[in-house]
């Protein structure tokens, strides 16, 4: 499991962008992005480098600021790779919310983070079909 | 502890007291303001008319475009040497309108505010932090009267500068707060974000007024800064804070009714109407002399309580404003107040009461947008769970007013927060 942070977003020019500006002053690398968008407001879900360093200097610019936990797993990179993690999930009946991906530095490798409606069973399924679920630690060295 | 014993007048007493009154005021405004000589020549009203308070009936209205009208100093009825202050409404909805005290006139409203400090438990050696805005507004001078008339400390410090009013509660150790209630729940969330405790702090008392509130809102402000509050009225046109104000039991405004005589009408026929029924409130003052006012409209919709009060006193007392005859909003012919949307965000858990009707007509229907601001608890990473939470704020406000809204949570501190009166409708609508 790996923890993600998300930022309410207004829809006014400017705000990703202000969001972003926020973090790079911090010192936060991104690892991954991804934004759920409505015609009022978006979503800015990030993996970073530094979660309490994130969430501070967001909070400090009076962002809307939540951790939570998603679910991060590397793929194969080829054909019918996405699938074949996803089939797990559906076998198993669990929900997937939503769904994202990281750049990774391995050629054969994709990863992709994954909001599920019950991690700990999703937990389970993944390491019953030996899919490799990636830490905070794992992250930190992508 | 009661201030004066005026208060407690038996009802003869008062009836006395104010005849006698009213009978001196209509006959100093009559002699005086050309104004009410005119009005009171229209309809062949002499003063010797008033023979009973149900004669005050007989008097015209007055409103606020007639103090409009007068403006700047139209209704005087003294010597202009005589006037020592002047303070003026904001104007916001036209042309100032301008009240001239004479020396008199500051002691009656230092009277007023002393016995509303002493209704909320004020004594002598109690520092005020006085954050209502000083300057033409009357909030921040006539509770500065009122201190020094109770010969408590008071700090002038106006309204604004958040971080110094914070300082100012750590380092004076202040008792009373007194300024508007969208500042004052300002402050108590500010108090938290700045990490500062309530042991650190001493308030106990908050005084607040100049804008609507709502019960929900008062249990936050109680909560976020550890005191009891008190809901204070008055206007510029009569006087300015301290016309009424709650004592310990919260149950409704004392009326300084020995000064100002309360009338509810309706607000369409002008009809008088009995005690526990709700219509608009009218004053005439009773004691002024710089500027006396004969049936002044307030537009403020509020209903009379007579009994005697448990506190003791027999002043007759004010509901809490529902509204205000000019602010009730017409939407797809339903009547609303924002005070019903304030009440309706106020029932869900983790809402800010910071808040934007936006009402607006882009065809032949009234649409109706009401901006929230999110808060951490309504915040998800789900969009599932965002639109689950506007549908709960929708299916509140549909209860409270039966209008369907479209609502839209915008980002924490975005909308226009006041430091003096909140705006809270934004009409766009070619009416």
């Amino acid at each position: 499991m790996a923890i993600q942070i998300s930022v309410f977003i207004e829809n006014k020019e400017g705000r990703i962008k202000k969001a972003i500006d926020t973090l790079g002053k911090a010192g936060v690398n991104i690892r991954a992005l991804s934004v759920g968008d409505t015609a009022k407001y978006g979503i800015l879900r990030l993996i970073v480098s530094d979660n309490e360093a994130a969430t501070k200097a967001l909070e400090e610019e009076s962002f809307i600021v939540k951790q939570s936990e998603v679910i991060v797993v590397a793929v194969p990179d080829k054909p019918n790779g996405l699938n074949s993690t996803l089939a797990i999930l559906d076998d198993a009946d669990i929900n997937l919310e939503y769904i994202y991906a990281f750049v990774s530095s391995q050629p054969d490798e994709a990863i992709v983070a994954m909001k599920v409606e019950d991690i700990e069973a999703a937990t389970e399924v993944f390491k019953a079909n030996n899919a490799k679920i990636l830490t905070d630690e794992d992250i930190e060295k992508i | 502890m009661v201030w004066n014993e005026k208060e407690c007048m038996t009802k003869e007493e008062r009836e006395n007291w104010q005849l006698e009154r009213l009978q001196e005021t209509v006959k100093l405004a009559y002699e005086n303001v050309e104004f009410y000589k005119k009005r009171f020549d229209e309809i062949g009203l002499k003063p010797e008319d008033i023979k009973t308070l149900k004669d005050i009936e007989k008097i015209p209205f007055t409103t606020k475009s007639d103090l409009r009208e007068a403006y700047p100093l139209g209704l005087l009825a003294v010597p202009r040497e005589e006037i020592v202050e002047i303070h003026a409404s904001s104007g916001t909805t036209g042309k100032p309108t301008v009240t001239g005290y004479t020396q008199n006139d500051l002691d009656v409203w230092g009277e007023c505010i002393a016995r509303g400090l002493t209704m909320a438990g004020a004594k002598k050696d109690y520092i005020i932090q006085n954050a209502y805005g000083y300057g033409l507004f009357t909030g921040g001078f006539g509770i500065h009267h009122g201190g020094n008339k109770l010969g408590a400390i008071t700090i002038p410090i106006s309204a604004g500068n958040t971080r110094r009013q914070l300082d100012t509660m750590v380092d004076f150790q202040s008792d009373i707060l007194t300024c508007t209630p969208s500042y004052a729940m300002y402050l108590g969330e500010s108090r938290e974000k700045a990490g500062i405790s309530l042991d650190e702090i001493n308030l106990k008392i908050g005084i607040h007024g100049a804008e609507m509130w709502t019960d929900e809102m008062r249990k936050r402000i109680e909560k976020s800064l550890g005191i009891k509050t008190y809901n204070i009225y008055g206007l510029t046109e009569v006087m300015g804070p301290g016309v009424a104000q709650e004592c310990s039991e919260q149950n409704g405004m004392h009326i300084q009714d020995d000064h100002f005589y309360p009338e509810i009408i309706n607000p369409e026929t002008g009809e008088t109407l009995d005690h526990g029924e709700s219509g608009e409130l009218v004053l005439t003052s009773l004691t002024k002399t710089g500027m006396p006012i004969l049936r002044f409209r307030t537009k403020d919709l509020t209903s009379l309580i007579g009994e005697k009060c448990v506190c003791g006193r027999t002043t007759v007392r004010m509901t809490r404003i529902t509204g205000r005859s000019d602010d009730m909003l017409k939407i797809k012919g339903v009547m609303v107040f924002p005070s019903q949307i304030e009440k309706a965000l106020l029932k869900i858990e983790g809402i800010s009461p910071n808040y934007l009707i936006h009402v607006t007509r882009p065809d032949i229907l009234d649409e109706v947008e009401v901006k929230v601001e999110a808060s951490k608890e309504l915040f998800s990473d789900e969009i599932k769970q965002m639109e689950k939470v506007e549908k709960q704020i929708q299916a509140s406000i549909r209860s409270e007013t039966g209008l369907r809204v479209d609502v839209t949570l915008c980002e924490p501190e975005s909308l226009p927060r006041s430091e003096g009166k909140a705006v809270r409708v934004i009409d766009e609508r070619e009416l």
